[in-house]
Protein backbone atom coordinates (compact mmCIF):
# COMPACT_ATOMS: atom_id res chain seq x y z
CA UNK A 1 0.00 0.00 0.00
CA UNK A 2 1.18 3.46 -0.84
CA UNK A 3 2.96 5.48 1.90
CA UNK A 4 1.15 8.91 0.38
CA UNK A 5 -1.13 9.71 3.53
CA UNK A 6 -4.99 9.44 2.92
CA UNK A 7 -5.56 12.59 4.02
CA UNK A 8 -3.26 15.56 4.77
CA UNK A 9 -4.24 18.43 6.27
CA UNK A 10 -1.34 21.23 6.89
CA UNK A 11 -2.36 24.47 9.39
CA UNK A 12 -6.14 24.39 7.87
CA UNK A 13 -7.92 28.00 9.29
CA UNK A 14 -11.07 28.99 9.13
CA UNK A 15 -12.67 32.17 9.96
CA UNK A 16 -16.36 32.89 9.29
CA UNK A 17 -17.91 36.22 7.64
CA UNK A 18 -19.44 36.29 11.44
CA UNK A 19 -15.79 36.67 12.74
CA UNK A 20 -16.06 33.02 14.44
CA UNK A 21 -12.50 31.25 14.44
CA UNK A 22 -13.96 27.76 13.82
CA UNK A 23 -10.18 26.51 13.20
CA UNK A 24 -7.09 27.09 14.60
CA UNK A 25 -4.55 25.96 12.34
CA UNK A 26 -5.20 22.06 12.04
CA UNK A 27 -2.38 19.76 11.07
CA UNK A 28 -3.34 16.33 10.25
CA UNK A 29 -2.62 13.03 8.60
CA UNK A 30 -4.61 10.04 8.11
CA UNK A 31 -2.95 7.05 7.13
CA UNK A 32 -4.08 4.19 4.17
CA UNK A 33 -6.20 1.88 5.15
CA UNK A 34 -7.17 3.13 8.70
CA UNK A 35 -10.43 3.35 10.32
CA UNK A 36 -9.48 6.73 12.35
CA UNK A 37 -11.71 8.66 14.48
CA UNK A 38 -12.22 12.32 14.99
CA UNK A 39 -13.52 13.58 18.24
CA UNK A 40 -14.61 16.77 19.76
CA UNK A 41 -17.27 18.55 22.10
CA UNK A 42 -20.11 20.35 20.63
CA UNK A 43 -18.64 23.76 18.60
CA UNK A 44 -15.01 22.05 18.27
CA UNK A 45 -14.51 22.47 14.48
CA UNK A 46 -15.30 19.05 13.22
CA UNK A 47 -18.13 19.92 10.81
CA UNK A 48 -16.09 22.62 9.47
CA UNK A 49 -12.62 20.22 9.21
CA UNK A 50 -15.48 17.99 7.27
CA UNK A 51 -16.84 20.35 5.33
CA UNK A 52 -13.47 21.94 3.97
CA UNK A 53 -12.65 18.47 3.19
CA UNK A 54 -15.56 17.35 1.16
CA UNK A 55 -15.75 20.81 -0.31
CA UNK A 56 -18.66 22.07 1.14
CA UNK A 57 -16.74 24.58 3.30
CA UNK A 58 -14.06 27.19 1.78
CA UNK A 59 -10.77 27.32 4.10
CA UNK A 60 -9.24 30.49 5.18
CA UNK A 61 -6.38 29.27 4.55
CA UNK A 62 -3.99 26.11 5.17
CA UNK A 63 -4.16 23.18 2.59
CA UNK A 64 -5.93 19.36 2.27
CA UNK A 65 -4.54 16.42 0.05
CA UNK A 66 -6.24 13.86 -0.57
CA UNK A 67 -4.03 10.88 -1.49
CA UNK A 68 -1.68 13.43 -2.34
CA UNK A 69 -4.24 15.56 -4.50
CA UNK A 70 -4.39 19.09 -3.42
CA UNK A 71 -8.14 20.36 -3.32
CA UNK A 72 -7.63 23.18 -4.09
CA UNK A 73 -5.13 22.74 -7.05
CA UNK A 74 -7.54 19.33 -8.54
CA UNK A 75 -10.74 19.53 -6.60
CA UNK A 76 -12.37 16.98 -9.26
CA UNK A 77 -9.47 14.67 -8.85
CA UNK A 78 -9.44 14.88 -5.31
CA UNK A 79 -13.67 14.33 -4.89
CA UNK A 80 -13.38 11.60 -7.23
CA UNK A 81 -11.35 9.60 -4.06
CA UNK A 82 -13.37 11.06 -1.22
CA UNK A 83 -17.19 9.81 0.16
CA UNK A 84 -18.69 11.82 2.57
CA UNK A 85 -21.90 10.21 4.45
CA UNK A 86 -22.68 14.23 6.71
CA UNK A 87 -24.78 14.10 9.64
CA UNK A 88 -27.74 15.90 8.54
CA UNK A 89 -30.04 14.03 5.80
CA UNK A 90 -29.27 15.62 2.48
CA UNK A 91 -30.87 13.15 0.07
CA UNK A 92 -34.05 14.17 -2.04
CA UNK A 93 -36.75 13.18 -0.13
CA UNK A 94 -38.89 13.06 -3.54
CA UNK A 95 -36.95 10.50 -5.36
CA UNK A 96 -36.77 6.40 -4.99
CA UNK A 97 -33.45 5.01 -2.86
CA UNK A 98 -32.84 3.30 -6.39
CA UNK A 99 -32.64 6.92 -8.62
CA UNK A 100 -30.76 8.49 -5.37
CA UNK A 101 -27.97 6.07 -5.50
CA UNK A 102 -28.00 6.00 -9.22
CA UNK A 103 -27.96 9.38 -9.88
CA UNK A 104 -25.21 9.97 -7.60
CA UNK A 105 -22.81 7.97 -9.49
CA UNK A 106 -24.33 9.93 -12.65
CA UNK A 107 -22.78 12.84 -10.91
CA UNK A 108 -19.57 11.25 -10.66
CA UNK A 109 -19.45 10.20 -14.38
CA UNK A 110 -20.36 7.05 -14.15
CA UNK A 111 -22.63 5.34 -16.61
CA UNK A 112 -26.21 4.48 -16.19
CA UNK A 113 -25.59 1.15 -16.65
CA UNK A 114 -23.02 0.52 -14.22
CA UNK A 115 -24.60 2.53 -11.70
CA UNK A 116 -27.34 0.56 -12.44
CA UNK A 117 -25.76 -2.84 -11.21
CA UNK A 118 -23.78 -1.09 -8.06
CA UNK A 119 -26.85 0.18 -6.69
CA UNK A 120 -28.57 -2.80 -6.69
CA UNK A 121 -25.52 -4.05 -4.94
CA UNK A 122 -24.93 -1.53 -1.98
CA UNK A 123 -28.80 -1.61 -1.18
CA UNK A 124 -28.32 -5.32 -0.91
CA UNK A 125 -25.41 -4.79 1.37
CA UNK A 126 -27.02 -2.07 3.39
CA UNK A 127 -30.57 -4.70 3.65
CA UNK A 128 -32.55 -1.42 2.07
CA UNK A 129 -33.34 -3.64 -1.60
CA UNK A 130 -36.92 -4.26 -0.51
CA UNK A 131 -36.98 -0.29 -0.41
CA UNK A 132 -35.40 0.73 -3.64
CA UNK A 133 -38.65 1.80 -5.41
CA UNK A 134 -40.86 3.70 -2.51
CA UNK A 135 -40.09 6.97 -1.99
CA UNK A 136 -37.25 7.96 0.65
CA UNK A 137 -39.43 10.07 2.39
CA UNK A 138 -41.16 6.93 3.74
CA UNK A 139 -37.64 5.30 5.09
CA UNK A 140 -37.26 5.33 8.90
CA UNK A 141 -34.39 7.44 10.56
CA UNK A 142 -31.37 4.49 10.37
CA UNK A 143 -33.25 3.21 7.10
CA UNK A 144 -32.03 6.92 5.36
CA UNK A 145 -28.58 7.00 7.21
CA UNK A 146 -27.70 3.26 6.19
CA UNK A 147 -28.88 4.64 2.68
CA UNK A 148 -26.52 7.66 2.69
CA UNK A 149 -23.87 5.07 3.22
CA UNK A 150 -24.98 3.26 0.59
CA UNK A 151 -25.40 6.11 -2.15
CA UNK A 152 -21.10 7.11 -0.62
CA UNK A 153 -20.10 3.39 -1.61
CA UNK A 154 -21.53 3.90 -4.73
CA UNK A 155 -18.40 5.76 -6.03
CA UNK A 156 -15.77 3.06 -4.55
CA UNK A 157 -14.36 5.95 -2.80
CA UNK A 158 -10.95 5.33 -1.27
CA UNK A 159 -11.53 7.95 1.54
CA UNK A 160 -14.75 7.31 3.24
CA UNK A 161 -16.04 10.15 5.98
CA UNK A 162 -18.37 9.65 8.07
CA UNK A 163 -19.79 12.31 10.57
CA UNK A 164 -22.05 11.18 13.20
CA UNK A 165 -23.25 8.05 10.79
CA UNK A 166 -25.09 6.19 13.78
CA UNK A 167 -26.35 8.90 15.63
CA UNK A 168 -30.61 7.89 16.60
CA UNK A 169 -30.54 4.57 15.27
CA UNK A 170 -30.94 1.71 17.76
CA UNK A 171 -28.16 -0.28 18.73
CA UNK A 172 -29.68 -3.48 16.08
CA UNK A 173 -29.01 -1.58 13.71
CA UNK A 174 -25.85 0.44 14.76
CA UNK A 175 -24.04 -3.00 14.69
CA UNK A 176 -25.59 -4.00 11.30
CA UNK A 177 -23.39 -0.20 10.33
CA UNK A 178 -20.43 -1.35 12.49
CA UNK A 179 -20.34 -4.44 10.31
CA UNK A 180 -20.47 -2.73 6.74
CA UNK A 181 -18.04 0.01 7.64
CA UNK A 182 -15.78 -2.97 9.01
CA UNK A 183 -16.29 -4.75 5.73
CA UNK A 184 -15.70 -1.26 3.75
CA UNK A 185 -12.32 -1.02 5.74
CA UNK A 186 -11.09 -4.09 5.32
CA UNK A 187 -11.39 -4.07 1.73
CA UNK A 188 -8.80 -0.91 1.68
CA UNK A 189 -11.15 2.05 2.05
CA UNK A 190 -9.40 4.59 4.54
CA UNK A 191 -12.46 5.61 7.12
CA UNK A 192 -12.48 8.76 9.04
CA UNK A 193 -15.48 8.67 11.83
CA UNK A 194 -17.15 11.37 14.00
CA UNK A 195 -19.78 9.75 16.73
CA UNK A 196 -20.73 10.82 19.89
CA UNK A 197 -21.09 6.81 20.68
CA UNK A 198 -17.23 6.55 22.37
CA UNK A 199 -17.75 2.82 22.47
CA UNK A 200 -18.06 2.99 18.88
CA UNK A 201 -15.07 4.64 18.07
CA UNK A 202 -13.12 2.62 21.13
CA UNK A 203 -14.19 0.03 19.16
CA UNK A 204 -14.05 0.26 15.26
CA UNK A 205 -11.04 2.77 15.53
CA UNK A 206 -7.17 2.49 14.92
CA UNK A 207 -6.33 5.90 15.30
CA UNK A 208 -7.60 9.11 16.76
CA UNK A 209 -7.64 12.50 17.31
CA UNK A 210 -9.40 15.20 19.69
CA UNK A 211 -10.70 18.61 18.65
CA UNK A 212 -11.32 20.91 20.56
CA UNK A 213 -11.52 25.07 20.52
CA UNK A 214 -10.30 24.70 16.50
CA UNK A 215 -7.15 22.97 17.58
CA UNK A 216 -6.25 19.20 17.65
CA UNK A 217 -5.22 18.59 21.34
CA UNK A 218 -4.70 14.51 21.28
CA UNK A 219 -3.78 12.72 17.89
CA UNK A 220 -2.39 9.47 17.76
CA UNK A 221 -3.00 5.03 17.86
CA UNK A 222 -5.97 4.81 20.25
CA UNK A 223 -3.57 1.97 22.43
CA UNK A 224 -1.38 4.82 23.14
CA UNK A 225 -3.54 7.03 24.10
CA UNK A 226 -5.94 5.27 26.60
CA UNK A 227 -2.70 4.28 28.00
CA UNK A 228 -2.17 7.31 29.05
CA UNK A 229 -5.30 6.97 31.59
CA UNK A 230 -4.25 6.48 35.13
CA UNK A 231 -6.99 6.09 36.40
CA UNK A 232 -9.96 3.50 36.04
CA UNK A 233 -13.08 3.44 37.62
CA UNK A 234 -16.08 0.90 38.38
CA UNK A 235 -19.41 0.69 40.20
CA UNK A 236 -19.57 -1.89 42.83
CA UNK A 237 -22.91 -3.66 43.50
CA UNK A 238 -22.76 -4.21 47.38
CA UNK A 239 -24.22 -7.13 49.39
CA UNK A 240 -26.15 -5.56 52.56
CA UNK A 241 -25.64 -2.42 51.96
CA UNK A 242 -23.22 -0.05 53.06
CA UNK A 243 -21.46 1.37 56.20
CA UNK A 244 -22.62 4.79 57.63
CA UNK A 245 -19.04 5.70 56.63
CA UNK A 246 -16.62 4.24 53.99
CA UNK A 247 -13.16 3.11 54.71
CA UNK A 248 -10.27 4.93 53.85
CA UNK A 249 -7.77 2.80 51.21
CA UNK A 250 -4.67 4.26 50.14
CA UNK A 251 -5.10 5.72 46.47
CA UNK A 252 -8.55 5.11 46.10
CA UNK A 253 -11.50 7.26 46.28
CA UNK A 254 -14.87 5.59 47.18
CA UNK A 255 -17.55 7.80 47.09
CA UNK A 256 -21.56 5.86 47.85
CA UNK A 257 -23.88 5.84 44.42
CA UNK A 258 -26.67 4.98 46.70
CA UNK A 259 -27.04 2.80 49.44
CA UNK A 260 -26.60 -0.71 47.57
CA UNK A 261 -23.88 0.80 45.11
CA UNK A 262 -20.71 2.08 45.34
CA UNK A 263 -18.62 4.01 43.30
CA UNK A 264 -14.70 3.26 43.22
CA UNK A 265 -11.73 5.09 41.47
CA UNK A 266 -7.96 3.90 41.65
CA UNK A 267 -5.06 4.30 39.60
CA UNK A 268 -4.42 1.46 36.63
CA UNK A 269 -1.23 0.15 38.00
CA UNK A 270 -3.09 -0.58 41.88
CA UNK A 271 -3.37 -4.06 42.46
CA UNK A 272 -7.44 -5.08 42.86
CA UNK A 273 -6.88 -7.84 45.74
CA UNK A 274 -5.47 -4.98 47.75
CA UNK A 275 -8.85 -2.55 47.26
CA UNK A 276 -11.08 -6.05 47.68
CA UNK A 277 -9.26 -6.94 51.42
CA UNK A 278 -9.63 -3.51 52.36
CA UNK A 279 -13.34 -3.59 51.79
CA UNK A 280 -13.80 -6.88 53.25
CA UNK A 281 -12.16 -5.66 56.18
CA UNK A 282 -14.53 -3.09 56.33
CA UNK A 283 -17.41 -5.60 56.35
CA UNK A 284 -18.20 -4.47 53.14
CA UNK A 285 -19.29 -7.62 50.60
CA UNK A 286 -19.42 -7.16 46.79
CA UNK A 287 -21.30 -8.68 44.83
CA UNK A 288 -20.76 -7.79 41.83
CA UNK A 289 -18.58 -5.20 39.73
CA UNK A 290 -18.85 -2.99 36.79
CA UNK A 291 -16.33 -1.00 34.55
CA UNK A 292 -18.03 3.10 35.68
CA UNK A 293 -17.51 4.73 32.03
CA UNK A 294 -16.08 3.81 28.45
CA UNK A 295 -13.00 4.40 28.76
CA UNK A 296 -11.89 6.41 25.71
CA UNK A 297 -14.96 8.37 27.02
CA UNK A 298 -13.29 9.51 30.35
CA UNK A 299 -9.76 10.28 28.36
CA UNK A 300 -12.04 12.51 26.14
CA UNK A 301 -13.58 14.20 29.53
CA UNK A 302 -10.35 14.69 30.80
CA UNK A 303 -8.69 16.17 27.60
CA UNK A 304 -11.61 18.48 26.53
CA UNK A 305 -13.00 19.74 30.07
CA UNK A 306 -15.61 17.70 30.89
CA UNK A 307 -17.30 19.41 27.94
CA UNK A 308 -20.42 17.57 26.41
CA UNK A 309 -19.45 14.83 24.11
CA UNK A 310 -20.37 15.14 20.52
CA UNK A 311 -19.73 14.46 16.95
CA UNK B 1 -15.10 2.00 -23.78
CA UNK B 2 -18.45 3.96 -24.71
CA UNK B 3 -18.63 7.71 -25.24
CA UNK B 4 -20.47 7.83 -21.63
CA UNK B 5 -17.30 6.63 -19.47
CA UNK B 6 -14.87 8.70 -21.78
CA UNK B 7 -16.86 11.46 -20.55
CA UNK B 8 -17.63 11.88 -17.24
CA UNK B 9 -18.71 15.23 -17.64
CA UNK B 10 -21.61 14.40 -20.09
CA UNK B 11 -22.64 11.91 -18.10
CA UNK B 12 -22.77 13.75 -15.06
CA UNK B 13 -24.55 16.49 -17.21
CA UNK B 14 -27.53 13.81 -18.87
CA UNK B 15 -27.47 13.12 -15.22
CA UNK B 16 -29.16 15.96 -14.32
CA UNK B 17 -30.86 16.68 -17.32
CA UNK B 18 -32.59 13.17 -16.66
CA UNK B 19 -33.58 14.58 -12.92
CA UNK B 20 -34.84 17.45 -13.63
CA UNK B 21 -37.00 15.99 -16.30
CA UNK B 22 -38.44 13.39 -14.60
CA UNK B 23 -39.39 15.92 -11.33
CA UNK B 24 -41.00 17.73 -14.38
CA UNK B 25 -43.14 14.87 -15.39
CA UNK B 26 -43.76 13.78 -11.67
CA UNK B 27 -45.06 17.01 -10.74
CA UNK B 28 -46.60 17.12 -14.32
CA UNK B 29 -49.59 18.47 -12.71
CA UNK B 30 -47.94 21.57 -11.38
CA UNK B 31 -45.23 22.21 -14.24
CA UNK B 32 -47.39 21.62 -17.53
CA UNK B 33 -51.40 21.59 -16.60
CA UNK B 34 -51.20 25.16 -15.21
CA UNK B 35 -49.77 27.57 -17.79
CA UNK B 36 -52.12 25.10 -20.66
CA UNK B 37 -55.43 26.58 -18.40
CA UNK B 38 -54.45 30.20 -18.37
CA UNK B 39 -52.93 29.87 -22.15
CA UNK B 40 -56.37 28.49 -22.37
CA UNK B 41 -57.98 31.25 -20.98
CA UNK B 42 -55.65 34.09 -22.37
CA UNK B 43 -56.66 33.57 -26.05
CA UNK B 44 -60.16 32.53 -25.04
CA UNK B 45 -60.70 36.32 -23.25
CA UNK B 46 -58.55 38.29 -24.56
CA UNK B 47 -58.04 37.14 -28.21
CA UNK B 48 -61.61 35.53 -28.56
CA UNK B 49 -63.89 37.86 -26.65
CA UNK B 50 -61.90 41.17 -26.34
CA UNK B 51 -59.99 40.63 -29.46
CA UNK B 52 -63.12 40.84 -31.95
CA UNK B 53 -63.42 44.35 -30.39
CA UNK B 54 -59.81 45.80 -30.52
CA UNK B 55 -60.04 44.55 -34.55
CA UNK B 56 -56.55 44.81 -36.21
CA UNK B 57 -52.99 45.61 -33.75
CA UNK B 58 -50.22 45.67 -36.34
CA UNK B 59 -51.98 44.85 -39.44
CA UNK B 60 -52.50 41.42 -37.95
CA UNK B 61 -55.88 40.20 -36.53
CA UNK B 62 -55.59 40.61 -32.72
CA UNK B 63 -55.71 37.05 -31.79
CA UNK B 64 -52.79 36.22 -34.23
CA UNK B 65 -51.00 39.29 -32.99
CA UNK B 66 -50.86 37.97 -29.04
CA UNK B 67 -50.20 34.23 -30.05
CA UNK B 68 -46.19 35.12 -30.16
CA UNK B 69 -46.01 37.26 -27.40
CA UNK B 70 -48.27 34.89 -24.83
CA UNK B 71 -46.21 31.51 -26.08
CA UNK B 72 -43.01 33.55 -25.08
CA UNK B 73 -44.18 34.53 -22.43
CA UNK B 74 -45.44 30.61 -21.28
CA UNK B 75 -41.76 29.43 -21.98
CA UNK B 76 -39.95 32.52 -20.24
CA UNK B 77 -41.61 32.23 -17.17
CA UNK B 78 -41.46 28.43 -16.96
CA UNK B 79 -38.16 28.17 -17.71
CA UNK B 80 -37.31 30.85 -14.90
CA UNK B 81 -39.93 28.93 -12.26
CA UNK B 82 -38.26 25.35 -13.25
CA UNK B 83 -34.70 26.39 -12.07
CA UNK B 84 -35.44 29.24 -9.27
CA UNK B 85 -38.19 25.81 -7.64
CA UNK B 86 -35.92 23.03 -8.66
CA UNK B 87 -32.68 24.91 -7.58
CA UNK B 88 -33.91 26.64 -4.42
CA UNK B 89 -35.54 23.01 -3.38
CA UNK B 90 -32.38 21.20 -3.58
CA UNK B 91 -30.54 23.86 -1.48
CA UNK B 92 -33.46 23.83 0.93
CA UNK B 93 -33.41 20.02 0.90
CA UNK B 94 -29.49 19.94 0.94
CA UNK B 95 -29.49 17.55 -1.90
CA UNK B 96 -27.64 20.27 -3.69
CA UNK B 97 -25.10 19.01 -1.39
CA UNK B 98 -24.79 15.64 -3.53
CA UNK B 99 -23.23 18.00 -6.52
CA UNK B 100 -21.23 20.13 -4.38
CA UNK B 101 -18.80 17.55 -2.91
CA UNK B 102 -18.95 15.36 -6.49
CA UNK B 103 -16.23 16.03 -9.12
CA UNK B 104 -18.42 18.26 -11.60
CA UNK B 105 -17.27 21.17 -12.99
CA UNK B 106 -19.64 24.16 -12.73
CA UNK B 107 -20.37 24.57 -15.84
CA UNK B 108 -21.74 20.89 -15.92
CA UNK B 109 -24.24 21.80 -12.51
CA UNK B 110 -25.29 24.90 -14.07
CA UNK B 111 -25.44 23.57 -18.29
CA UNK B 112 -27.80 20.76 -16.31
CA UNK B 113 -30.02 22.92 -14.18
CA UNK B 114 -30.39 25.45 -17.44
CA UNK B 115 -30.83 22.55 -19.96
CA UNK B 116 -33.38 21.07 -17.45
CA UNK B 117 -35.04 24.40 -16.99
CA UNK B 118 -35.15 25.14 -21.22
CA UNK B 119 -36.75 21.73 -22.06
CA UNK B 120 -39.56 22.87 -19.62
CA UNK B 121 -40.18 26.04 -21.41
CA UNK B 122 -40.00 23.84 -24.64
CA UNK B 123 -42.70 21.53 -23.68
CA UNK B 124 -44.90 24.23 -22.53
CA UNK B 125 -44.42 26.42 -25.27
CA UNK B 126 -45.13 23.46 -27.61
CA UNK B 127 -48.53 22.92 -25.73
CA UNK B 128 -49.25 26.48 -25.68
CA UNK B 129 -48.59 26.59 -29.56
CA UNK B 130 -50.62 23.30 -30.03
CA UNK B 131 -54.20 25.24 -27.43
CA UNK B 132 -53.36 28.50 -29.82
CA UNK B 133 -54.20 26.69 -33.46
CA UNK B 134 -57.46 25.56 -31.33
CA UNK B 135 -58.19 29.43 -31.43
CA UNK B 136 -56.46 30.45 -34.70
CA UNK B 137 -54.28 29.24 -37.87
CA UNK B 138 -51.06 28.95 -36.96
CA UNK B 139 -48.30 29.51 -39.51
CA UNK B 140 -44.60 29.56 -38.64
CA UNK B 141 -43.01 31.54 -42.11
CA UNK B 142 -39.18 31.43 -39.93
CA UNK B 143 -38.85 28.48 -38.59
CA UNK B 144 -35.08 28.82 -37.69
CA UNK B 145 -35.72 32.78 -35.89
CA UNK B 146 -38.83 30.82 -34.17
CA UNK B 147 -36.49 27.98 -32.27
CA UNK B 148 -33.30 30.43 -31.83
CA UNK B 149 -35.54 32.88 -30.44
CA UNK B 150 -37.07 30.29 -28.06
CA UNK B 151 -33.80 28.99 -27.11
CA UNK B 152 -32.50 31.88 -26.68
CA UNK B 153 -35.03 33.43 -24.33
CA UNK B 154 -35.65 30.08 -22.04
CA UNK B 155 -31.84 29.81 -21.55
CA UNK B 156 -31.48 33.56 -20.52
CA UNK B 157 -34.17 33.13 -17.93
CA UNK B 158 -33.47 29.81 -16.72
CA UNK B 159 -29.79 31.67 -16.02
CA UNK B 160 -31.74 34.46 -14.26
CA UNK B 161 -34.00 32.41 -12.34
CA UNK B 162 -30.66 30.14 -11.28
CA UNK B 163 -29.39 33.78 -10.11
CA UNK B 164 -32.42 34.17 -7.92
CA UNK B 165 -32.14 30.35 -6.55
CA UNK B 166 -28.80 31.41 -5.82
CA UNK B 167 -29.24 34.37 -3.64
CA UNK B 168 -32.80 33.34 -2.39
CA UNK B 169 -32.40 32.59 1.58
CA UNK B 170 -36.16 31.27 1.75
CA UNK B 171 -39.17 30.01 -0.66
CA UNK B 172 -40.68 33.61 -0.68
CA UNK B 173 -37.31 35.25 -1.91
CA UNK B 174 -38.29 33.04 -5.24
CA UNK B 175 -41.95 33.72 -5.48
CA UNK B 176 -41.03 37.71 -5.12
CA UNK B 177 -38.97 37.99 -8.25
CA UNK B 178 -41.36 36.63 -10.66
CA UNK B 179 -44.52 38.47 -9.10
CA UNK B 180 -42.92 42.05 -8.88
CA UNK B 181 -40.11 41.80 -11.81
CA UNK B 182 -40.59 39.04 -14.25
CA UNK B 183 -44.78 39.31 -15.01
CA UNK B 184 -44.31 43.38 -15.31
CA UNK B 185 -41.53 42.95 -17.35
CA UNK B 186 -43.44 40.42 -19.70
CA UNK B 187 -46.67 42.35 -19.64
CA UNK B 188 -45.04 45.79 -20.71
CA UNK B 189 -42.74 43.80 -23.40
CA UNK B 190 -45.13 44.42 -26.12
CA UNK B 191 -47.02 40.57 -25.66
CA UNK B 192 -51.08 42.37 -25.44
CA UNK B 193 -50.02 45.62 -27.84
CA UNK B 194 -47.73 46.68 -30.04
CA UNK B 195 -45.26 49.20 -28.53
CA UNK B 196 -46.21 51.78 -31.70
CA UNK B 197 -49.04 52.37 -29.58
CA UNK B 198 -47.09 53.86 -26.63
CA UNK B 199 -46.08 57.04 -26.05
CA UNK B 200 -42.02 57.94 -27.16
CA UNK B 201 -41.27 58.08 -23.83
CA UNK B 202 -42.37 54.82 -22.94
CA UNK B 203 -41.54 53.40 -26.12
CA UNK B 204 -37.66 54.21 -24.73
CA UNK B 205 -38.33 53.00 -21.64
CA UNK B 206 -39.81 49.76 -23.05
CA UNK B 207 -36.33 49.15 -25.18
CA UNK B 208 -35.14 48.34 -21.87
CA UNK B 209 -37.07 45.29 -21.28
CA UNK B 210 -35.32 42.24 -22.44
CA UNK B 211 -38.32 40.32 -22.83
CA UNK B 212 -39.41 42.84 -25.28
CA UNK B 213 -36.46 41.84 -27.86
CA UNK B 214 -37.87 38.33 -27.16
CA UNK B 215 -41.36 38.81 -27.91
CA UNK B 216 -40.45 40.66 -31.08
CA UNK B 217 -38.02 37.90 -32.45
CA UNK B 218 -40.62 35.23 -31.76
CA UNK B 219 -43.21 37.45 -33.59
CA UNK B 220 -41.16 37.84 -36.44
CA UNK B 221 -40.48 33.90 -36.50
CA UNK B 222 -44.77 33.46 -36.73
CA UNK B 223 -46.07 36.13 -38.18
CA UNK B 224 -42.97 37.90 -40.28
CA UNK B 225 -43.53 41.25 -38.57
CA UNK B 226 -41.44 43.11 -35.42
CA UNK B 227 -41.34 46.36 -33.90
CA UNK B 228 -37.53 46.28 -34.11
CA UNK B 229 -34.72 44.84 -36.40
CA UNK B 230 -34.34 41.13 -35.91
CA UNK B 231 -30.61 41.53 -35.59
CA UNK B 232 -30.65 43.95 -32.37
CA UNK B 233 -32.75 41.45 -30.84
CA UNK B 234 -30.55 38.53 -31.42
CA UNK B 235 -27.36 40.29 -30.45
CA UNK B 236 -28.97 41.68 -27.27
CA UNK B 237 -30.26 38.06 -26.38
CA UNK B 238 -26.77 36.34 -26.86
CA UNK B 239 -25.64 39.29 -24.76
CA UNK B 240 -27.92 38.46 -21.57
CA UNK B 241 -26.90 34.74 -21.92
CA UNK B 242 -23.49 35.74 -22.16
CA UNK B 243 -23.62 37.91 -18.86
CA UNK B 244 -26.34 35.88 -16.92
CA UNK B 245 -23.68 32.81 -17.73
CA UNK B 246 -20.55 34.49 -16.73
CA UNK B 247 -22.60 35.73 -13.42
CA UNK B 248 -24.04 31.83 -12.87
CA UNK B 249 -20.79 30.33 -13.10
CA UNK B 250 -18.66 33.04 -11.13
CA UNK B 251 -21.49 32.34 -8.50
CA UNK B 252 -20.79 28.63 -8.23
CA UNK B 253 -17.40 29.41 -8.60
CA UNK B 254 -17.33 31.67 -5.09
CA UNK B 255 -20.19 29.41 -3.52
CA UNK B 256 -22.44 32.66 -2.97
CA UNK B 257 -25.36 31.02 -1.19
CA UNK B 258 -24.07 27.38 -1.26
CA UNK B 259 -20.21 27.33 0.37
CA UNK B 260 -19.80 28.70 3.59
Amino acid sequence: MSNVPALEIHELRKIYATGVEALKGVSLSVQPGDFFALLGPNGAGKSTLIGIVSSLVNASSGSVKVFGVDIDANREAAMRLLGLVPQEVNFNFFEKPFDILCNYAGFYGIPRAEAKLRAEQELRRAQLWDKAHTMARTLSGGMKRRLMIARAMMTRPRLLILDEPTAGVDIEIRRGMWRVLKEVNAAGTTVILTTHYLEEAESLCRNLAIIDGGRIIENGPMKTLLAKLDVEGFLLDIDGGLPAELPHIEGVTLRAEDSHTLDLEMPRAMDLNGVFAGLDAAGIRVRSMRTKTNRLEELFVRLTGGKEVAA
Amino acid sequence: MSGEQRHPNLVALLTIVRREVMRILRIWGQTLVPPAITMTLYFLIFGSLIGRRIGDMGGYDYMDFIVPGLVMMSIIQNSYGNISSSFFGAKFGRHIEEMLVSPMPNWVILGGYVTGAVLRGLLVGVIVLCIAMLFTHVRIPHPLVTIATVLLGATIFSLAGFVNAVYAKKFDDVAIVPTFILTPLTYLGGVFYSVRMLPDWAQTLTHANPVFYMVNAFRYGLLGTSDIPVGIAFGLMVGFVVVLGTLGLWLLKRGVGLRS
